[in-house]
């Protein structure tokens, strides 16, 4: 029979079946933050259950740690990185905290540090570990509750999904990045479209990106619902398993990590590389996006009133008015960062616009790297000295940082901000922050221009 | 540890929350996430919708008008729960006093959050989630109730069923501990470990 990657990697994690419909599924690898984990450990503790296997697990601090420098911001912060160093220290599970040169954003450390091989199960009590799908392993995000039982079983309950395949074929235009591609899966498929689905991505405009964008595509297929997000294993794999910490741990022999030619998925959805520009976010869900030499949606675009009322509610959050232009938008901040965006790759992109430019007035630009690891090497191949000249502030520590800003990098009340993250929800970057989605590259051209800019004019 | 209660039959007081994509950021924003234990989010939950900057009620929000300051069960837009795995959206929920979300359809992870804390979430096809949304938005606060035995919800005279996979059903109806059941499993967790090789056992340097 025919399987699908998606199949093939339930398959061979499948312990046993349960009697209520579930089963039970293993779990070679489960990564925690600060931030979901606390409840878990103590969910353990009053329990009286130990840890499973305390080496597949790896803590990191991300959410809450500040950037600015390597002391939490607050009290309550440092609580939290204390209370997971403690509760690491208990139950003999690695750590990699503030200081340590391994330290970072958790979907950046994991692969930086060669934890993800194809053939993988991976787990995280966050919802991007989608991310790792780009290495043909199976990754996803869990609740604390979930986190326990991982901790304890090193097992999760898991009901097979459905599977969709997501086909982006011919060339894509100059100045499109893998955050183009997957902006537009998102404006395609509709957040919520790919519930209760596994997505795998396929097709020449996938193959021809490297593992940053393909990283960046399963990250954020989560924005469309997916639970996870699948790239078959090739050529490119390999090579960016090796040179790692903890590269060869890690191989399922006899399997090739790819779907079998003629496997069947409940669901196809193509889409043509040539179709997409570089888009920009006007609304406070993923999928309102549009090409940046278009406008903003008018309520005559839409026929029922559920669809008018949503679009008039997020125009007013976002304080814009129908039609008008994206590149009308006039920003105050550039943010680049996040697990989406925030590898050495996101870096040069955003770095090469930069160049021999300047920040406009009165806009504040940012950039975090990714990992302790990505901030080196930047500095190393002379990416913060582009991004100062710009007039960058370069944070010397790594983090979540504005993605989510619960530190204290948090967008004021009416501040609107051309970012490199995944989400533009209502009040993610701070109560009443404005948060426009782009590619690192369009963030640079944003920050420069003072509006929202196409890329392409600034290469 | 004993068995929770058995829970068979949700009945209550609904409000319509017709928005589509409502995402945990909403439902618990994060300045309630900086927290180590599962207590005090009932005061997080939906607290930009529920309260203004200066802390005061919205009256434009419907759990803060009667009937509807009682609801136990809500009627949701599409996506509801999408964004965040913070399973705190789903305690600050309980601690409000809901147990119920009737939609169309729910994020992944959020869904697999609720089951864990007793939040039933009847999946109802989009002409029942219409009428609920209508019947629930009379002020004279009419109960409806949810059999999860049965998968039927039942407003006024209309009754219509929901979807419910099986194992999320028996879950709620036993409420039972779901770490405590697995390890009934270990076993089978041993026999599967032993069936890798050395290659497949990670093992993350400190
Ligand atoms: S960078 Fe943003 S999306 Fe990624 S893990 Fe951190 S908060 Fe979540």
């Amino acid at each position: 029979m025919s399987r699908t990657l998606y199949d093939k990697l339930v398959d061979a994690h499948k312990v046993c079946d349960l009697p209520d419909g579930d089963m039970l599924i293993y779990v070679d690898f489960h990564i925690m933050n600060e931030y979901t984990s606390p409840q878990a450990f103590s969910g353990l503790d009053t329990k009286g259950f130990n840890v499973w296997r305390p080496e597949a697990h790896l803590a990191v601090v991300d959410h809450v740690n500040a950037t600015r420098g390597s002391a939490p911001h607050d009290a309550a912060s440092k609580l939290l990185i204390d209370n997971l160093q403690a509760n690491c220290t208990k139950h003999g599970i690695a750590f990699y905290g503030l200081g340590d040169p391994r330290q970072g954003i958790e979907h950046v450390v994991v692969p930086e540090q060669g934890l993800v091989a194809p053939g993988m199960l991976i787990a995280c009590g966050d919802s991007h570990t989608t991310t790792y799908g780009a290495y043909g392993a199976l990754g996803f995000g869990i609740g604390t509750s979930e986190v326990e039982h991982v901790l304890a079983t090193q097992t999760l309950r898991y009901k097979r999904m459905q599977t969709m395949r997501v086909t982006i074929d011919g060339d894509t235009a100059l100045g499109v990045t893998a955050k183009d591609i997957i902006m537009k899966v998102v404006q395609t498929v509709g957040a919520g479209g790919a519930n209760g689905f596994a997505v795998e991505f396929a097709g020449a405009a996938i193959r021809g990106l490297d593992m940053a964008g393909r990283m960046t595509v399963c990250n954020m297929a989560v924005e469309l619902g997916a639970r996870a997000a699948l790239i078959a294993a090739d050529e490119k794999t390999k090579t960016a398993l090796q040179g790692h910490s903890h590269s060869g741990q890690f191989a399922f022999n006899g399997e090739s990590w790819i779907s079998d030619q003629d496997a069947i998925f409940n669901q196809e959805v193509s889409i043509s590389g040539a179709d997409i520009e570089p888009l920009i976010t006007w609304g406070t869900s993923p999928d309102q996006s549009i090409p940046i030499t278009a406008n903003v949606p008018c309520a005559v675009d839409y026929i029922s009133s559920e669809a008018k009322a949503a679009l008039a509610r997020s125009l007013r959050y976002m304080g814009l008015s129908e039609g008008q232009s994206a590149r009308s938008i006039q920003i105050d901040t550039a943010f680049i960062g996040s697990c989406t965006n925030s590898r050495i790759e996101d870096l040069r992109e955003a770095a090469n616009i930069l160049d021999g430019r300047q920040v406009a007035a009165g806009v504040e630009a940012i950039v975090v790297p990714g990992s302790a690891m990505t901030r080196i090497k930047a500095e190393a191949e002379g990416l913060r000295a582009i991004f100062e000249a710009a007039g960058f502030e370069w944070r010397p520590e790594a983090g979540c940082s504005m993605c989510l800003a619960m530190n204290d990098d948090i967008a004021m009340d009416g501040e609107r901000v051309a970012s490199s993250t995944n989400r533009n929800f209502e009040g993610r970057q701070g109560r009443g922050a404005r948060t426009h989605l782009m590619s690192p590259a369009m963030v640079a051209a944003a920050a420069i221009a003072g509006h929202l800019a196409d890329v392409r004019d600034f290469k | 540890m004993k068995d929770k209660q058995m829970t068979k039959t949700i009945m209550g007081i609904a409000a319509p929350l017709p928005l589509a994509n409502v995402d945990t950021d909403v439902i618990m924003p994060k300045r309630f996430l900086i927290t180590i234990t599962r207590e005090g989010l009932g005061d997080g939950a939906f607290a930009d919708l529920r309260f203004d900057n200066a802390g005061q009620l919205r009256p434009d929000f419907i759990l803060n008008n009667a009937p509807w300051t009682r609801a136990s069960i809500l009627i949701v837009g599409d996506n509801f729960g999408c964004g965040s795995s913070r399973e705190h959206a789903v305690w600050g929920m309980r601690q409000l006093g809901i147990n119920a979300c009737i939609g169309t359809g729910f994020a992944g992870i959020f869904y697999d959050n609720a089951r864990k804390n007793g939040l039933a979430l009847p999946i109802v096809s989009p002409a029942t989630r219409d009428f609920l949304l209508q019947f629930s938005s009379d002020a004279r606060g009419h109960e409806i109730s949810i059999d999860l035995e049965s998968r039927m919800i039942t407003a006024g005279d209309i009754s219509a069923s929901f979807e419910m996979d099986d194992a999320t059903q028996t879950g709620l109806i036993r409420g039972r501990d779901d770490t405590l059941d697995t390890l009934e499993h270990a076993g089978a967790i041993r026999d599967y470990e032993a069936g890798l090789n050395k290659e497949m056992r990670i093992s993350v340097l400190k």
